[in-house]
């Protein structure tokens, strides 16, 4: 009992190393904290003032004429679904043919080069994708395949794709260096050629990881504006399916909303804001699952 | 279907080189020729959008020359076209935002990478992740309704009360519903989830075993972070800073929403402003000249020029950390 009382409590140097190291811990608590409260008031900000909005004509009505109140945007949802269906179309199989190259077949060297220059393509502000498209697509002298001289769900599309491209090719690379060399060398071992190797072996064990990379990707698109704004703003208030008009688009019309001053349309841009914001986080987190899981079934050891 | 062998026709050598027959040398041709295609298809879309917008705006370059970047009049009446105002918008609203996420970032990161349990480090990850999956013209819709009328009764009162004596923070008293302040903090949001992810990766990226070392050696967590964390990735973490600000310099949407759209620029952070971007987004449609369209693509190849510049020093400081994190094992 004689042993003397060695007092634990840090004194001097060790107290203030442990508040300093504290205080920095608390900082970083705060941080994520402040970071998930701000997601948290914009998602309960949009479902608040988008919720009341919303019922079945909202989905299946054109945009309220002036001084009406009510409305809704069919017209926006159909524009959009083609917008982006005929982004996907072009720069889903340009990505994965680009993402095959740069991972079977490049030399190194050159597959880095892609690799940065997609990496610059991603880094491009949207609105300069959008001057470009315009410059390419609406104020063409020629019209190419008849677009052109005008603005169109085309011109639309395809600015929106200049966007996905970089993000579909960089996912599928990604998932393509995740497939096991041991696959692709037992297909050439059992005298497989490389085309059919690729088609055969690579793209289906990749499959799953080249689908919610592309989704992700659509969800970007879905909610890009700024490269419509000048190649597919102009447009009738129906339902139009025909690509080589200008159609609505959801963005473009909680854009145009927001800046009105009737309040009916503030109601309506928020409940759009509801509309694409339910989609766009619901396909991310979707794709993000599978993707980790699929890397995890690919990758085994990571 | 995988062509089957036979065991009894074992091929001897003239067979084995009819398996390689025309049909696949065809196909090996053609899925080469395709994938190259595809690639040489993404390069010439980067060249064309270089071509295009410098072409669009040679009109405005021959005209005004380089003086265009310091020239600080924007007259469509006059056709008397200058950025100065719109770049220092840029710049002011861009690193402002910068300044607020950049810390906010790598605090989150290092909770992300060394502090938050096992357990909770995905969902919470991916929940931040989300803050850059919401598109942008939904926070300039919230910035308008929600973030700015917030700005204009308490947090600009508050802050001016404080630092209303340095002139960028003073409070005119009337009340400004669309302010730089405001898309400072619109592009802090939106720059926030970029800079964290990468800044995450680079921190996961430093070896355990220094890490442990240094625990080992009685570094308290913090010190541990600051010594060794830190130290070894300092330079990607500059570059994830620039990648986050490259998103917040070509930004144009949301902040054409919230800033208000005016130049003369005012010295004051809680007045009315606008941006390179911003003014794209807002003009592009009523341009009422040739000369003011030339000038509007003008200010998108200035853009164009810094995000270019910014980026590909940025990716290629994130590409050493790549390399040395997969050549070192």
């Amino acid at each position: 009992m004689s042993a003397p009382a060695i007092d634990l409590v840090a004194t001097g140097r060790a107290r203030r190393r442990l508040v300093v190291n504290r205080l920095a811990e608390g900082a970083a608590v705060l941080s994520a904290l402040i970071a998930l409260a701000v997601l948290a008031i914009v998602i309960y900000s949009v479902l608040r003032r988008g919720l009341p909005a919303l019922n079945l004509s909202f989905f299946t009505k054109g945009p309220p004429l002036f001084g009406q109140t009510g409305g809704g945007i069919a017209p926006a949802i159909v524009g959009s679904f083609m917008l982006v269906a005929i982004a996907t179309a072009f720069a889903l199989p340009v990505g994965v043919l680009t993402a095959i190259y740069v991972n079977e077949f490049a030399p190194k060297r050159f597959a880095e080069q892609i690799r940065l220059w997609l990496d610059v393509l991603n880094g491009f502000p949207s609105i300069v994708i959008g001057i470009f498209a315009f410059a390419f697509c609406v104020k063409v002298k020629v019209p190419i395949l008849g677009i052109g001289h005008h603005q169109s769900a085309w011109a639309g599309g395809f600015a929106l794709s200049v966007i996905m491209l970089p993000l579909v090719a960089r996912a599928t690379m990604e998932v393509l260096r995740l497939v096991p060399n041991h696959l692709r060398e037992g297909s050439y071992a059992l005298g497989v050629s490389k085309w059919q190797t690729v088609l055969r072996v690579v793209l289906p064990t990749s499959f799953g990881g080249i689908l919610t990379g592309a989704t992700l990707a659509v969800a970007r698109a879905a909610g890009e504006t700024a490269p419509l704004l000048f190649t597919c703003a102009i447009a009738g208030q129906v339902v139009d399916w025909d690509p080589s008009h200008s159609v609505q688009s959801i963005p473009l019309t909680i854009f145009e909303y927001s800046e009105s001053s009737d309040p009916n349309l503030h109601a309506q841009a928020w409940a759009s804001a509801f509309v694409l914001i339910a989609f766009v986080l619901v396909t991310s987190m979707a794709a993000r699952f599978l993707l980790d899981r699929s890397r995890r079934k690919l990758g085994s050891g990571r | 279907m995988l062509r089957r062998v036979e065991a009894a026709t074992v091929p001897g050598e003239p067979v084995l080189r009819n398996t390689r027959g025309a049909g696949d040398r065809v196909g090996d041709g053609l899925l080469y020729g395709l994938t190259a295609l595809a690639s040489v298809l993404g390069l010439v879309v980067v060249a064309a959008i270089v071509w295009r917008v410098a072409d669009g705006a040679w009109p405005a370059v021959k005209v005004f020359k380089l003086a265009f970047v310091w020239h600080d009049e924007w007259n469509p009446v006059t056709s008397k076209f200058g950025a100065r105002d719109l770049l220092i918008g840029t710049v002011v609203t861009s690193f402002g935002a910068m300044l607020l996420a950049g810390p906010l970032a790598i605090a989150i990161a290092l909770f992300l990478s060394e502090l938050a349990p096992p357990s909770i480090r995905g969902p919470i990850g991916t929940l931040i992740d989300m803050l850059a999956a919401v598109p942008s013209v939904v926070y300039g819709l919230w910035g308008i309704y929600v973030l700015a009328p917030f700005d204009a009764h308490h947090l600009q009162p508050f802050l001016s009360s404080f630092l209303g004596w340095i002139p960028i923070f003073a409070h005119g008293g009337d009340e400004v519903p669309s302010t730089v302040f405001t898309a400072i903090l619109v592009l802090t949001i939106m720059a926030l989830p970029i800079t964290a992810a990468i800044c995450r990766e680079l921190f996961l990226s430093v070896p355990a075993d220094i890490e442990e070392a240094s625990i080992g050696l009685g570094a308290t967590r913090w010190e541990m972070v600051r010594t060794v964390v830190v130290p070894d990735v300092r330079g990607g973490v500059v570059a994830a800073v620039i990648l986050g600000l490259g998103r917040a310099l070509g930004e144009a949407i949301a902040v054409t929403q919230v800033i208000g759209n005016f130049i003369p620029l005012k010295l004051s952070i809680f007045e009315t402003g606008d941006t390179l971007a911003s003014r794209i987004a807002n003009q592009y449609q009523g341009a009422v000249s040739n000369i003011q369209v030339a000038s509007l693509i003008y200010l998108a190849l200035i853009l164009l020029v810094i995000t270019f510049v910014s980026n590909l020093a940025a990716q290629r400081v994130v590409k050493r950390f790549e390399f040395q994190r997969t050549g070192g094992t």
